[in-house]
């Protein structure tokens, strides 16, 4: 076997394996039960599988010039996934979509709890004492 | 038929795959967040179509694509967790707060 049907072999099973972590991080989606969860699946495996997509490509098309765009891909899908998984989060946990029967421990509510405000678990329910309370720690 | 274009085969019935689950969750979602969290996905299956397809017939005309859509393809889903209403199951509509209620930005 020449070393470009090495190569070329190599390719197409990295876009295998690239494909295989996109399909793991599409049944995360749909088999995970809150939206905290879902991101975890969305972002992990999708980052990964994708990185293993373009390395492939790399391998198949050999093109030395081609390498600075795709490493120009991955670092711009890995810069912006994150950002996008954080303000998803933020946006979740501020609407009470945060299902605390699954959730243990919640630091961040804990820390509001002592400011004087308080969470519901997900009915949409959002009671703030700040009027109230009168901002001691407990 | 080559192990080359067996294995690429596979992985073009993989990413249909992920894409078509993807969708599931995009319609079945039962919030905006869901929704967004499955445009984000999409976004990669398609790069990593785009890329399966280039390195399929041999070209790099579609590299541009790929870098373009990795840049902005996440402002869909951002956009949506910024501005969007929450709605969780029991269909109780609440605007996000960007700070406690009674202060204002710091």
């Amino acid at each position: 076997m020449s070393w470009d049907a090495v190569q070329e072999v190599a390719g197409a099973v990295l876009l295998l394996l690239g494909a295989a972590l996109c399909l793991t991080a599409a049944l995360g989606l749909v088999r995970f039960p809150d939206i905290m969860s879902r991101m975890h699946a969305a972002t992990k495996p999708q980052s990964l599988g994708l990185l293993f997509v373009l390395g492939g490509m790399a391998l198949s098309l050999r093109d030395t010039r081609l390498l600075g765009l795709l490493i120009l891909i991955a670092v711009l899908q890995l810069l912006t996934v994150p950002v996008a998984a954080h303000l998803v989060g933020r946006a979740a946990f501020r609407t009470n979509q945060l299902r605390t029967d699954l959730t243990d421990p919640d630091e961040l509510a804990d820390d509001l709890a002592r400011a004087g405000f308080h969470r519901g678990s997900g009915t949409g329910d959002r009671q703030t004492d700040d009027q109230t309370d009168d901002h001691t720690p407990e | 038929m080559t192990a080359v274009t067996v294995i690429i085969t596979a992985a073009v019935i993989v990413l249909v795959a992920a894409a078509a689950l993807s969708l599931v969750r995009m319609v079945a979602g039962p919030s905006a967040l869901d929704r967004a969290v499955s445009a984000d996905v999409m976004v990669a299956v398609v790069i990593a179509a785009l890329a399966t397809e280039a390195s399929v017939n041999q070209h790099a005309t579609t590299v541009p694509i790929m870098v373009v859509l990795a840049l902005v393809g996440f402002t869909g889903s951002l956009s949506m967790a910024r501005f969007v209403a929450g709605q969780d199951a029991s269909g109780n509509w609440e605007a996000p707060k960007s700070w406690p209620e009674g202060e204002g930005p710091r």
